[in-house]
């Protein structure tokens, strides 16, 4: 079951348009407070008065992650097609001409090969901002060859999630993105090494039923929406009330699927010192 | 008279109404009408071929949810023997939404798993209305690698709307429960079919959907989101459900077209649910082919094979 990622609803961080000239200040949706852009930018888009974590573009997240220059990208080429010829209220193709050029990029996951505090790993950046991360066969083949290629050259391989869920342009290609993205993990633990997930705000539905929970460890970032169906979905569903902090990471990590949630600004040491751990005595 | 009667069944429906009344009128008048009553039989099994060979995907979705079509309870009656029903993850409860067992089809020892869904509101509120919970998918995977250990071919069932979306399978990680299942599927040493025998609903289909042959009914669909959903979503409402599900191409035929499934298993006439007898008549050949087929082979052929079945999922370009 997919997020509607087209609308905001869920969640409070919202996809900024960060490149508009007049963005010089931003206001935090945790605390309402004004926020001088440049120096949210300093702070890994986090908010120096409440530690509201915005979203981080995938470029800055690379950088955050690799050492210096070290970050080479494998697979950028790769382009969804519109396997199914797919027309709702607009075409996939136009859809998906928009978000590249929104983007810069073909699709919503960059992958590479990286250096983490001088350990090389395979390294994965899923971007909201792109059709809400939703996965595709474009996404499921490029996460898939990362995996593959982390445990054909012995690497650790490190995630970080986002996503609305399922790419319902692409139908049931979409849905068979969960099994071949763990068909892959399935040979990577079994060959003995580590993969680490780090999930963002939001990581939703199918991406979250397949990669995004089969971590060694798994981490979370504080406040980001973690969950199989979305919160509107199981209020129609059920006529539930859902308790206060449904879906976060710190409810997640009370009830015991999330290993940790980490601030952005310690995730890099945190991961270098688990894969420290993982590469054994 | 059939208790439910799908809208576009109608001709079949009405056809069958004048032959009650004829036969009751010859039974009343003593009147011999029987070459009438034959002509009338061929013309209502004509109607209903013409109407099932031509069905649009959202009808096929109707049929696939109709309330008389086999469940996995059914299948397990008509075409196996000796079932012994296992029931629980050992961790949380006994969800009845996915439920398995050993059996035995033609003398084959098997492990049986599938969704059951309810026919009444008793026994839909029992099975959830064949949404599990993590509990059953945890139970399933609990299930396989029972038969993983005895060295017992695995056969799951498919016919669920999706997993559960609620609170508490959230608190107890459905997402997780369903991610697991995927990964743990390439690593069972024995065969395993899969077969869509209604509904194949997203996610909830897919956590007992790793396989080395995909089967799925004539009239059965598979799709990663209800076509109302999709509907709701990219044509903004739910009444666009036809188009969505002829969009999201979710067919049984489509399915084979693009390699997304390797087999359908043919439906009596009128669908499954006429003759449920039939339908299990048709599942079970196809799975004892099926079966001498991947028993002929060794489990690392069947995990490398598994393997890139599923590897070669997707379309793009480079």
């Amino acid at each position: 079951m997919a997020l509607r990622f087209g609308k905001k609803k869920y969640s409070s961080v919202q996809v900024r348009k960060r490149d508009v000239p007049d963005g010089l200040w931003e206001k935090c949706p945790g605390c309402g407070e004004i926020l001088y852009a440049k120096q949210l930018e300093e702070s890994l888009q986090v908010c120096s008065k409440c530690t509201h974590h915005f979203t981080l573009g995938r470029q800055k997240r690379i950088e955050m992650f690799a050492d210096e220059g070290s970050f080479v990208e494998w697979d950028a080429e790769l382009t969804s097609a519109d396997p199914l010829g797919f027309t709702g209220k607009d075409s996939y193709i136009a859809k998906l001409e928009a978000n590249q050029k929104k983007t810069g990029f073909k699709d919503a996951v960059t992958c590479g090969a990286a250096k983490l505090s001088g350990r090389d790993i395979g390294l994965g950046v899923m971007d909201f901002s792109f059709l809400g991360a939703s996965m595709g066969s474009v996404v499921g083949e490029k996460i898939t060859r990362l995996i593959e290629r982390c445990t054909a050259e012995k690497r650790p391989c490190i995630l970080v999630c986002a996503s609305g869920g399922a790419r319902m342009y692409e139908g049931l290609y979409s849905l068979m993105q969960m099994a071949k993205t763990s068909a892959a993990l399935a040979r990577h633990a079994k060959a003995g090494l580590p993969y680490i997930p780090v999930l963002t705000n939001p990581t939703m539905a199918g991406v979250m039923a397949s990669f995004a929970t089969l971590g060694d460890v798994i981490i979370a970032e504080p406040g980001a929406l973690i969950g199989f169906a979305g919160p509107r979905v199981i209020k129609e569903t059920t006529q539930q009330d859902l308790p206060e902090g449904f879906q976060r990471a710190e409810f997640l990590e009370k009830h015991g699927l999330i290993d940790m949630v980490i601030p952005r600004s310690q995730l890099k040491e945190r991961v270098a010192l688990i894969l420290d751990y993982m590469a054994g005595a | 008279m059939p208790p439910f009667t799908l809208p576009f069944e109608k001709p079949v429906f009405e056809l069958e109404k004048k032959l009650h009344e004829l036969e009751a009128f010859s039974k009343k008048q003593d009147i011999d009408v029987s070459h009438e009553i034959e002509r009338m039989k061929e013309k209502i099994a004509a109607t209903r071929g013409q109407i099932y060979g031509n069905l649009t995907a959202w009808q096929k979705v109707q049929v696939a949810r109709h309330p008389e079509r086999p469940y996995t309870m059914d299948y397990i009656r008509n075409m196996t023997t000796d079932f012994v029903e296992i029931h629980g993850d050992r961790i949380h409860a006994d969800d009845r939404a996915i439920i398995g067992g050993f059996a035995k089809i033609d003398g084959q020892k098997v492990m049986i798993i599938g969704s059951q869904k309810g026919r009444d509101t008793r026994s839909n509120l029992e099975c959830n209305f064949g949404c599990a919970y993590p509990e059953g998918y945890r139970k399933a995977l609990r299930l396989m690698r029972l038969a993983d250990k005895f060295n017992v071919p695995i056969i799951t069932l498919i016919d669920t709307p999706g997993a559960f979306p609620g609170l508490e399978s959230e608190e107890r990680h459905i997402a997780e429960a369903i991610a697991v299942n995927l990964r743990e599927m390439f690593n069972i040493r024995v065969p395993i079919i899969v077969t869509i025998i209604g509904e194949g609903g997203s996610g909830g289909a897919l956590g007992i959907g790793i396989g080395d042959r995909i089967l799925i009914f004539e009239h059965a669909y598979y799709s990663v989101i209800s076509p109302e959903g999709c509907a709701a979503i990219l044509f903004k409402d739910r009444a666009y459900a036809d188009q969505s599900a002829e969009a999201l191409k979710i067919t049984a035929q489509h399915l084979i077209e693009n390699k997304l499934a390797d087999e359908i298993v043919p439906e009596p006439k009128g669908g499954a649910h006429t003759d449920q007898k039939a339908a299990a008549d048709n599942l079970k050949a196809a799975l004892l082919r099926n079966l001498a087929e991947l028993k002929a082979q060794t489990a690392e052929q069947l995990m490398i094979a598994r393997y890139d079945k599923f590897r070669a999922m997707g379309v793009f370009q480079e």
